[in-house]
Formats: C-alpha cells, structure tokens, sequence
C-alpha cells in the first residue's frame, strides 16, 4: 500500500526516446491502467518503477521514498509478466512459497502456509496446491504466477499483459478475480496492457501514452467520454471512433478540422442519406459499414436489423467531437 | 470458383481420433468459417479438403468430383498460412509471378496477370522493391498475391491473422473481406476467434473434439446454439447458464427456477431432470419488482454497455445494460429475461431441446 510518483521521467535507449518527461501520480490503492500500442512506452514505465531500470533524468517514489539507488528487491514491488516462468520441477505450493522463502523476508513456516492458503483460495487453485506446476493448464500457470505475487503484500503490484496469453473466456473470469483481490487488499496496482476491455473495467484511472508522452491521465469513464484528442478517442471504444472532415454534415465550429463519432453519437433514421456497404451480425448487435459522401463509416445497429448491403439509411451526429488540426478535442 | 462437400469424413493419427464423421457443404463463392478451440480439428479439416492429409474415410468432393485421395496439387486450391513464407532473394513481384513462371506461362502474360493483382491487393508502387524491409501487412498482402495469381478454384487459409497485433488484424480482416467480395472466389478460413468467425463468415461450422456442433450462417448460431459449447464459444461474454431440476412437457410455455416461474418459447421437446435455462448477457434486465433476484457482485464499464456480474439462486449471471443505469456492488435487484430468447438444455450432454423458436434453425444445421 503506497503512492507511486513519477516526476519529470526520461529514458532513452541510444537515440530511441522511450519515455518523454512523464510525470504521474499514482494514488494509494488505485488501479492504474497504462494503454497505447506497442513503443508508447507502457512497459518501460512499468521497469522505472520496479528499478529493473533507471531513468535518465527525473525521479520516482514509493510511498513518499526516493527509490533513486534501490534495487528491485529493495523496493518491495511484485511483478507478473505476460510470460508465466514456473519453477517446473516444484509444486504449486513450493512455487508460491518460494518468495516468502527469500532470505530477505524470513517468513515463519506457519505465516508462509497461512498466506499460501488464502492466496490458492482466492484464486481457485487450492484442489491443485500438490500438482507439479507442469501438471496445470495456461489458466491454471497463470494464476499460479500471479499468485506468487500476491502472496507478497507487496507496496505496489506491476502487471505487464498478465492475460494476454488466456482464451477469452479465462481472461474475463481473471478480470474479476484481479480486480476484486486489488481492491479488497487495497495494494497498489499498476497494470499494462493492449486490451480495451481490460483498460475500461479494471481501472480505477487510465494512463494513456503517446510515443513516450502521458497525454491524458483520468478514470476509464473520463477518458471514453472526454478524450482530449483523436489519438486518445481512438484508444477506447469498439468499433473505434469514426473520424471524418469538420463539415460534412455542416455546423462545425470554427477551428475545427475533424469530427468524431462513436456510434452512440450517429442517430439513425433522420439526417442525410448513407450507404450501406455491409453489415456485419455479431450476435449482441450488428455493425453498419457506411458509405457516406465518399467517406467511410462504422456503427452499430440492433442485432436483428433488416438494413442489408445496398440499402439507404439516414444519419445526423449527435453531441459528436471536434478536432483542430493538431488532433486537439474543442469544447 | 467452387462448391466443396465433406462427406462422413474422418481422421486418425494412430489411435488418436482427430475428426469424427463430418458432413458439410460448402457453397460456390461463400466464405467459409471452420471456429474451435486449439485441438478441436479445424485445422486438420481443412488440410484434408486441401490435400495435405488424407481422410481415414469419407468423401471430398470439390465441384462434384471426388478427391478424397488426390494429392493436393491436383486439386487446383491455394493455401495461405499463418505464417506467411515469402522468397527472401526474389523483389515483391517475382514473389507473386513464381507459381505463373514454374507453370510455364509465357511472359507478357505474367507481367500482365501480376500488374492486375498488385492493382487489386494495392501494392503496384512496391512491385520493385526487396521483400526483406516490408511491414507485416505487406508481407501478407505479397502472401495473398501469390495465392490468388493462380486463379485457383478455392483459398484456404489458417488463422492467417493470427500472428498479427490487435489493431492490424482488424484491419486486415476487412481488407481479406472485401477482397473476397471482389473476386467471389470460395474461402475456407480455420480460426479460434469467435468474433473474427462472425464477422468474417457467411457461414460457420463449429468444431469441438473433432465433432461439428453447429454449422450455419453467425446470426442463427449466435442466437439459436444447438449446444451448450456453442451457445459458449460463441458470444462474449458468453451466454449464461442458469442451472435447474424441472420438469418440462411438450408445448410447455414456461419453467421453475428457485420457485419463480419464468417464461419461455413453447417447447417441443420434453425435459426432465437436471436442466440448464440460457440467457445471452443482453436479454437480462434489471427490474426490481421482478421475483427473480440477483446479487451484484461486480460491474464492468465498457463506454456504450456496462456487463453485471450477479450470483442468483442458480449461478453467476452476466447481464449488458446501458452504462447509464447506476448499479453498485452488493445491491440485490429483481431479473427479467427476453423469453423470446431462451435456450433450455440437458445439463449433462449439452444438446439444446427444440422448440418453436429454434427448431427452424436446429432441424436445418
């Protein structure tokens, strides 16, 4: 449980700018999602903090610490990566004791079995607790490594895409399991990852960087609803926002040079004549691929829509976003 | 341009069964979903339509002829994979002419055929260069050239996305898309992700443990599961399964769970014992005075949509209600569900019952 500062952050490697003056703060007990594709610098982020690497100029903190010549034992951080690396000739429990064991901590035997217990609990792997780690499905490694991280208490949690390598149907069960032991330990947690949806529902605040820059920073809700600029609009939200020119459907703003539209902010039924190109059924809803005055567009329909390809639907925005030219969002 | 149908066909790799009794068809001109998870035996499916492996049994035809046991050479297909395999020393344009120069074809017309592909695929301004500096996408386009310059009667692709990164495939999966509107040619695509599968496919079959659960067109399928894997599989999050011991007759409208009794399309087939109710997360909604009631215990906002995570009497249910609604952990809340859009299955083999609103699409697959 600590606060996590990042002040004036730069890392470069050779002539590769990583990191670009990033100045964050993460609250005490927050979950914080870092997004943006890959080089914007999310992990590098995640290796400033953890001391697995240091940066050029600036400072981090933890709990109020000056972490400059810790190293990352020192600085009571846990990590997960994507990659789970199990000690594979010993058992789960073995596995998950193997941190409290370190010589640093000294945890007494029945504190040890106490903390593997409950932490096996929580993530459902107590039946497994004598299997060899090689016994165990992906899920099944996973958990195990993410467990040894939690049963730490560490100050901070660094995740680095700990489901990326899940199907779909884990990643959504793990997305809840992860955000329920956040919040009722109240630790720490910051969280890398490509995905979407994990950014939206796990988050507490969202991070989203920009070749090395932090170019907003504010909760999930703040971020979909009020994004600052076409590159943080088309981060969030699926399918992605539709970006077009200022006037095409007249009444932009003065400065504006782009409009841009979720498909909650297209009414259908009025408005100017489209095209429908294609219409795509993914069971819950079914997407529109529009053709409008020579421009592209993508939105969302009820599931069972009649519309079909060669069909005339008309459209208006409504509450939609402005850009300048710069990708900067007018209010 | 073809029409392909597997006929009962099977595969064994020694005592292991990789593919029990298939049958489909195949339309002239339609792209072609084969979705399971890794295992399932899509892949080894579609190597027999190819030519790859031959079927332990059962027939193959491609345009009414049988040929289960030719090799694939002769059966006039082209095949791209994941992982795309480019000549390193040859420039983007021999690429794309090797197959039309080892058949022998003269050259003006090579030179013809390759310009009329690169117009197609976009990628006329890099027929020059050398296929070492080219971004992933050119690559795959370069790979699709090659594939497609033959004029073959059939593509068959596995998982030809899949070593790309989110933002990309999404992309590439509406430029393979709208390639294939262009040219018409039959498609055969193998891939694990069920939303790639709707959005991609004309039809689908649904393989699991070598068998084909379901085969038919996204919208039937995602609203009509013929099993429990499917009703799963497909759909995210999938959909929920509300678990019950009852008793349905035929022509029944409704059953009991936890003493409340919820509506359902008429049945066709009666059920007794243990039982599973199917819901998909949309057709759930929150309304305190129903008598069925729920406990919140997570939510999860997703811009549009937010998902409810909420245990009930009969299990975790997942409902999509608009992130608008305030909802907060540890409220308990009455639940009514769509009941034009119900599923009943047996809860221990998976099979759903019939009944009148899912028969047209279960008797058809």
């Amino acid at each position: 449980m600590a606060e996590v500062t990042l002040t004036n952050v730069s890392k470069s490697y050779g002539t590769e700018v990583a990191l670009d003056d990033v100045t964050m703060t993460v609250p005490d007990g927050a979950f914080v999602v870092l997004l943006g594709p890959t080089g914007a610098g999310k992990t590098t982020t995640l290796r400033m903090v953890s001391g697995l690497d240091n940066p050029d100029t600036g400072g981090v903190t933890i709990g109020g610490r000056d972490m400059a010549d810790l190293t990352p034992a020192q600085r009571d951080v846990a990590m997960v990566f994507q990659q789970y690396s199990l000690y594979p000739h010993l058992t789960v429990r073995q596995n998950l004791e193997f941190p409290l064991k370190s010589p640093i901590l000294r945890t007494p035997q029945a504190e040890i079995d106490r903390k593997v217990g409950a932490v096996a609990e929580v993530l459902q792997i107590s039946h497994k607790l004598d299997n060899k780690a090689t016994a165990l499905s992906g899920g099944e490694m996973q958990r195990v490594s993410i467990g040894r991280a939690l049963v730490r208490d560490p100050a901070v949690y660094l995740m680095d895409e700990p489901l990326s390598s899940l199907d779909a149907k884990l990643r959504s069960d793990l997305r809840i399991e992860l955000k329920s032991i956040q919040a009722d330990s109240g630790a720490t947690m910051l969280y890398v990852t490509h995905d979407q949806i994990e950014a939206m529902t796990m988050a507490t605040h969202v991070g989203v960087l920009d070749n090395g820059r932090l170019v907003q920073f504010g909760n999930p809700r703040d971020i979909y609803e009020n994004p600052i600029s076409i590159y943080v609009a088309s981060r969030l939200g699926q399918p992605r926002i539709n970006v077009l020119p200022a006037d095409v459907f007249g009444g932009a703003p003065d400065m504006a040079t782009h409009i841009g539209l979720r498909p909650e902010q297209i009414v259908q039924g009025n408005g100017e004549e489209s095209f429908v190109q294609r219409v795509e059924h993914l069971g819950d809803q079914t997407r529109l691929h529009l053709k409008f005055k020579a421009h592209d567009l993508i939105t969302v329909t009820d599931a069972h829509t009649a519309l079909k390809e060669g069909d005339i639907v008309k459209i208006r925005p409504n509450n939609p976003f402005y850009f300048d030219a710069t990708g900067a969002r007018l209010t | 341009m073809a029409q392909i149908r597997i006929e009962n066909v099977r595969k064994d790799f020694g005592s292991f069964n990789a593919v029990k009794s298939s049958t489909f068809t195949i339309e002239d001109g339609e792209f072609f979903m084969l979705l399971g998870p890794s295992g399932c035996g899509k892949t080894t499916t579609l190597r027999m339509m190819a030519g790859l492996e031959l079927p332990t049994s059962g027939e193959i035809y491609i345009d009414g002829e049988e040929v289960g046991q030719k090799p694939a050479s002769q059966r006039d297909i082209a095949f791209v994979f994941q992982m795309f395999a480019l000549y390193p020393h040859l420039n983007v344009g021999k690429n794309i002419s090797y197959p039309l120069i080892s058949q022998g074809m003269p050259k003006a017309q090579v030179k013809k055929k390759v310009q009329e592909i690169a117009e197609i695929l976009g990628i006329t301004d890099i027929l020059k260069k050398p296929v070492g500096g080219l971004s992933g996408g050119d690559r795959q386009r370069v790979a699709l050239g090659r594939a497609i310059v033959r004029d073959p009667k059939a593509f068959f692709m596995d998982e030809p996305l899949g070593a790309l990164d989110a933002e990309f495939r999404e992309h590439m999966s509406e430029e393979l898309r709208a390639l294939h509107d262009r040219m018409g040619a039959t498609t055969v695509y193998v891939t694990h992700d069920q939303l790639e599968a709707m959005q991609m496919g004309d039809k689908i079959v649904v393989m699991n443990h070598g068998s084909v659960e379901q085969f038919g067109v996204p919208q039937d399928i995602y609203d009509w599961p013929a099993t429990k894997f499917v009703a799963e599989f497909i759909g995210s999050p999938p959909m929920n399964f509300l678990n019950f011991n009852g008793m349905v007759g035929v022509g029944a409208n409704s059953v009991r769970l936890s003493n409340v009794s919820l509506p359902v399309p008429v049945t066709i087939d009666g059920a007794n014992g243990d039982l599973t109710f199917g819901v998909r997360p949309e057709h759930v909604r929150l309304d305190d005075s129903a008598a069925y009631r729920g406990r919140v215990k997570a939510t999860e906002y997703l811009g549009t949509t937010q998902i409810i995570t909420l245990d009930t009497p009969n299990g975790v249910l997942k409902a999509r209600v608009a992130s608008s609604d305030r909802i907060d952990v540890g409220d308990t809340t009455g639940l009514t569900f769509d009941p034009r859009t119900i599923s009943l299955f047996d809860a221990a083999s998976g099979k759903a019952f019939l009944s009148q609103a899912n028969v047209e699409v279960l008797s058809n697959g």
